[in-house]
């Protein structure tokens, strides 16, 4: 540090080891269960496409910042995260342009133009799947690979077909690439838990919501195995435990994120019941995100001491 | 240059009404999934802004002050269904995928921006011509971000297939309306961009002054213009 004018501000003075740097560094490590295990589950042309991404995400931010001459900030590896995200929330057989373009789109349209880091409005991983969900939605939803044929669990069970639902825990079926195996996401997500990166508050709050939504309206009544099979299969535990509590595009107050997990849950439930499509995890948690300077606004907490406002008249 | 080219470039360029004054923005982003569409949607409305101009342009001495604003919309509403026919009869196609967006010119901000801006307080000729630059101005704006969303979103140019389906997956977003914001806003930002660079090279593209009457009250620019007459 060359600049040594030091700005003291008001205590308490919290020391911590945390940085950008070493939460986003956790993050990775939580996501290597789900990442070994989709590539073992689909090959090596999943090792390829999560290659391809992460570069594309990591290239567009490098080459952006070199254009508006910013410092460049590639070495806090948000961009890595961004692209693994990206990469386990896509489809094994999408051509590898696409997955560029889907880097590229995550970083400079939705980080970057908002000012980076802090400043986006909503998870770029998602918000990249989404514009790739619509921009190629042929290819977006084609999960036939090598591994395997035919519809993801939460279609078939839309058919009304009954799944295995010890292969959706382990992760046996098609899907995207990270969003399969619900026991290595969980054992992710316990990673980041002991580690103190994520707290249980939104998962909890959002899972919750979500089966009490489905045991009111999806139609199956109180079916046990019907909900552990919707909780197993899609993406909403990956979405859960890894999207939804991204810090910077869900609201920091308390009652805040409980809020914004059960806006998570309700629209999840909505969309999987009653949507066009078998899945919308990723659209339910973009648009919370949208929620979450209204959530943030209603749910600040009373300061200590401060008393309520009483209401004039009294 | 004269005073009817002026008028001409500063509708084409200095005030384009898409890239520049932001204005329209309703058929712009509905109806511009093709270059087709954007042409004809710009070519329908710079009829309509022309006549309007010319015939509020000729009453601007006959309008009452108070009455102005239903007096424009009778005109501009009587044209626009002309118009509206006129396409109905010659080119149905055309007519079908704009739909209710040709209607909808009654309500377009540029041609009321013009009538309450330009034609109620100037003399005819000028008003004609300036119905024609804002008119081409617009027909530009609306068929350059038809051309992109088309080559994007379907591989096509004015219909004729320019990209090889074989290699080529259209991004089919760019058709739909959230390509159009895209689609819009990187083509303003690239206008800005030009715009700055002219600044710079001290060749100044001329900023949106707007200054037509020299009647600051009423201008939309006035907060941010550099030529304005101070307040007594």
């Amino acid at each position: 540090m060359s600049d040594l004018t030091f700005h003291v501000s008001s205590s308490p003075h919290v020391r911590a080891k945390d940085s950008t740097n070493r939460i986003m560094l956790y993050v990775i490590l939580g996501l290597l269960p789900t990442t070994l295990f989709g590539i073992y589950n689909f090959g090596a042309k999943a090792l390829l496409l999560i290659v391809v991404t992460i570069a594309s995400c990591v290239a567009s931010e490098w080459v952006f910042e070199k254009i508006i001459h910013k410092k460049s900030t590639i070495s806090d590896l948000s961009a890595v995260v961004t692209g693994l995200l990206l990469a386990l929330n896509l489809p094994v057989s999408l051509p590898w342009w696409e997955a560029v373009i889907g880097g590229v789109f995550a970083i400079v349209i939705v980080k970057m133009m908002f000012g980076g880091l802090g400043q986006n409005f909503m998870n770029p991983a998602l918000g990249a799947r989404c514009f790739l969900l619509i921009a190629f939605a042929a290819d977006m939803t084609n999960f036939n690979c090598d591994a395997y044929s035919g519809a993801t669990p939460l279609a078939a069970m839309r058919n009304g077909e009954t799944i295995n639902r010890m292969d959706a825990l382990i992760g046996r079926t098609a899907g995207t690439i990270g969003e399969t195996s619900t026991l290595a996401i969980m054992l992710g997500a316990i990673i980041l838990i002991l580690l103190g990166v994520i707290t249980l508050t939104i998962p909890a709050s959002y899972l919750i919501t979500f089966v009490i939504f489905m045991l009111l309206f999806s139609g199956h009544g109180f079916d046990m195995n019907y909900i552990v099979a919707q909780l197993c299969s899609g993406g909403i535990m990956l979405g859960a435990f890894f999207m939804a509590t991204d810090y910077v595009t869900s609201p920091i107050t308390p009652k805040g994120r409980i809020l914004f997990g059960i806006s998570c849950g309700i629209l999840t439930g909505l969309f999987r019941c009653f949507g066009a499509n078998a899945e919308g995890v990723s659209f339910a948690i973009i648009i919370s995100n949208l929620l979450v300077p209204m959530i943030e606004k209603v749910t600040i907490p009373r300061a200590f001491g401060q008393v309520k406002e009483k209401k004039e008249g009294n | 240059m004269n005073k009817y080219t002026e008028r001409l470039y500063n509708g084409i360029i200095k005030e384009n009404p898409t890239f520049v004054l932001m204005l329209g923005m309703c058929p712009t982003l509905a109806v511009t999934s093709s270059a087709m569409n954007g042409l004809g949607m710009g070519l329908s409305t710079t009829v309509v802004l022309v006549c309007a101009n010319l015939l509020i342009s000729l009453f601007r001495k006959v309008i009452p002050d108070g009455v102005r604003m239903p007096a424009f919309i009778v005109i501009v509403a009587s044209l626009v269904t002309v118009v509206d026919f006129m396409l109905k009869a010659y080119v149905p196609a055309l007519s079908a995928s704009l739909g209710v967006y040709i209607p909808l010119i009654v309500v377009n901000c540029i041609i009321l921006g013009r009538a309450e801006s330009y034609a109620s307080k100037n003399p005819v000729v000028p008003s004609i011509f300036d119905g024609i630059g804002m008119g081409l101005g617009f027909t530009l704006g609306l068929t350059c971000i038809g051309i992109v969303r088309e080559i994007l979103g379907a591989g096509q140019l004015f219909g004729a297939q320019i990209l090889s389906l074989e290699w080529f997956t259209p991004i089919t977003i760019f058709v739909m309306a959230p390509g159009a914001f895209l689609v819009l806003a990187f083509l303003v930002a690239g206008m800005n961009i030009i715009r700055k660079k002219m600044d710079a090279k001290g060749t100044p593209l001329a900023k949106p002054s707007g200054c037509i009457t020299g009647d600051c009250s009423g201008c939309a620019h006035s907060a941010f213009c550099n030529d304005k007459k101070k307040e007594d």
